[in-house]
């Protein structure tokens, strides 16, 4: 179906504002991306994706996120939005036609906040550590002592869903919310992380709950498209180890 | 209404985030001092997770991360408001309030350290508060505009916590002719009647922050 309102034939979904003036500054392999993606595909807004280069940053994206050039960052009506999880929090406050990913309660709010802030600022810094223990010395001792940081917080994160999810499939319940967006955005490096250590940190043993969560998560119409493949993550997983590792011994 | 409670530290600024929020909104509460070095069975109960404190308790229910809580607080009182109406400009606010938690640290980086480590973290502080100074306050008075709201109360560390560590350590990293702005800043904010009457002494933080420091360098 074209509409009249945007100059390209691009699917209207009669919004009261033109869905034309969205448009996204990612890379299709950041997590942070994928954050704004999913909630714009949860409202069913369609969006204008300006793919940015690992090498070079555009001139849009420095203009616009002038404090720390990164992404992703949302320009909405000219008017940009940057922090993945500010921008997630605009998309459910500006398009309230399409279901909501925060709670409306403020106590369930307040929970889902406080998932998401321990689920980047914790949780996901440790997955990054077992890359990183790739170049150090000890890096089997690095590792192990990486990995079962992982695995406890995911114990932590195992519980949290119990919670939340009151025995629905999702953090946010029957559909996908807040929490869901935060954590299943680092699903892709996680597999890619466990198949390149060969280990398994959402495992059946610990985590049940999490594994069915993870394929529910991924199989989720809002997030198929935009989760990337893990095998051309591991290709860039690679690319980033070989600057971490430390220079070979004499 | 059903009780509030805040479980606090007093010389953390987090902890007064959350004091000058409620207090900003007339909210009666209950407030609970934690001493850190043998934190209580409650304080564990109610924040297993970090362990830390403020935790806010309305009703019997726990809410934890000042962040977490001034927007709980925010979105539950909503006379006086800490966030303004519009989206975007409450995802601005909300921006700069993650800058402050993010990059606030660094400030705590030149207290807790010594030489090569302190230098780098004093670098890094000056290029914070000069990302401050030249792009978040602008014209205004405040970071929320007119009247005070969530940026400022994160930033509010700034506002007397940054100037007792520069005196201890023996730095000065915001003065009038660099941070014109800024300057500004912490005297309108330190003006205001609930800010000015919910403050740590001065003098009491010092001495207590100057020990902390003593033992932090001396451990190995």
């Amino acid at each position: 179906m074209f509409c009249k309102c945007s100059s390209s034939p691009r699917l209207c979904l009669g919004s009261a504002m033109a869905t034309s003036d969205v448009k996204l500054l990612g890379a299709w392999a950041s997590p942070y991306v994928m954050r704004p993606r999913i909630a714009l595909n949860i409202k069913s807004v369609s969006y204008e994706f300006l793919e940015e280069t690992f090498e070079s940053k555009s001139q849009l994206l420095l203009q616009s996120n002038p404090v720390h050039k990164k992404m992703p960052v949302l320009i909405h009506a000219d008017k940009p939005i940057c922090e993945s999880l500010i921008i997630v929090q605009y998309i459910d406050e500006i398009w309230t036609n399409g279901p909501s990913i925060l709670p409306s309660d403020p106590y369930d709010r307040a929970i889902a906040r406080f998932w998401a802030a321990y689920i980047d600022d914790k949780w996901f810094p440790s997955i990054i550590g077992i890359t990183r223990a790739q170049g150090e010395e000890a890096k089997a001792v690095a590792t192990a002592v990486a990995i079962e940081q992982v695995s406890a917080g995911l114990v932590v994160l195992e519980e949290a869903f119990e919670k939340c999810s009151k025995g629905k499939g999702y953090f946010g319940g029957e559909q996908i919310g807040y929490v869901d967006i935060v954590l299943g955005s680092f699903l892709g490096w996680t597999r890619m992380t466990e198949k390149m250590n060969g280990v398994k940190l959402i495992d059946e043993a610990k985590t049940p709950g999490l594994v069915g969560w993870a394929e529910r998560f991924c199989a989720n119409n809002a997030v198929k498209e935009v989760m990337p493949e893990t095998e051309k993550l591991e290709e860039i997983a690679k690319m980033i180890q070989a600057k971490f590792r430390a220079p070979p011994p004499k | 209404m059903e009780e509030v409670k805040l479980f606090g530290a007093w010389p953390s600024p987090f902890s007064y985030r959350v004091i000058w929020a409620l207090k900003l909104k007339g909210i009666p509460y209950e407030y609970v001092e934690e001493d850190l070095s043998n934190k209580s069975a409650l304080l564990l109960q109610y924040n297993p997770v970090h362990k830390k404190i403020p935790v806010l308790v309305h009703g019997g229910k726990p809410i934890a991360e000042s962040l977490v809580i001034l927007q709980y607080i925010d979105e539950t009182w909503p006379q006086n408001p800490l966030l303004p109406k519009d989206a975007f400009e409450r995802s601005k606010a909300r921006f700069w309030a993650k800058f402050a938690e993010d990059k606030g640290s660094t400030i705590w980086a030149i207290f807790r350290t010594g030489g090569e480590e302190q230098e780098k973290a004093m670098k890094e502080s000056l290029e914070m508060l000069k990302t401050i100074e030249e792009h978040a306050l602008g014209g205004k008075k405040f970071f929320g505009g007119d009247t005070t709201g969530l940026a400022d109360l994160t930033f509010g560390g700034i506002a007397l916590w940054l100037g007792v560590i520069e005196d201890i350590v023996g730095v000065k990293l915001v003065e009038p002719h660099t941070f014109p702005r800024l300057c500004a800043w912490i005297e309108n904010f330190k003006e205001i009647p609930v800010i000015k009457q919910n403050l740590p002494d001065r003098e009491k933080l010092f001495v207590y922050l100057k020990h902390r420091r003593e033992i932090l360098l001396a451990s190995p």
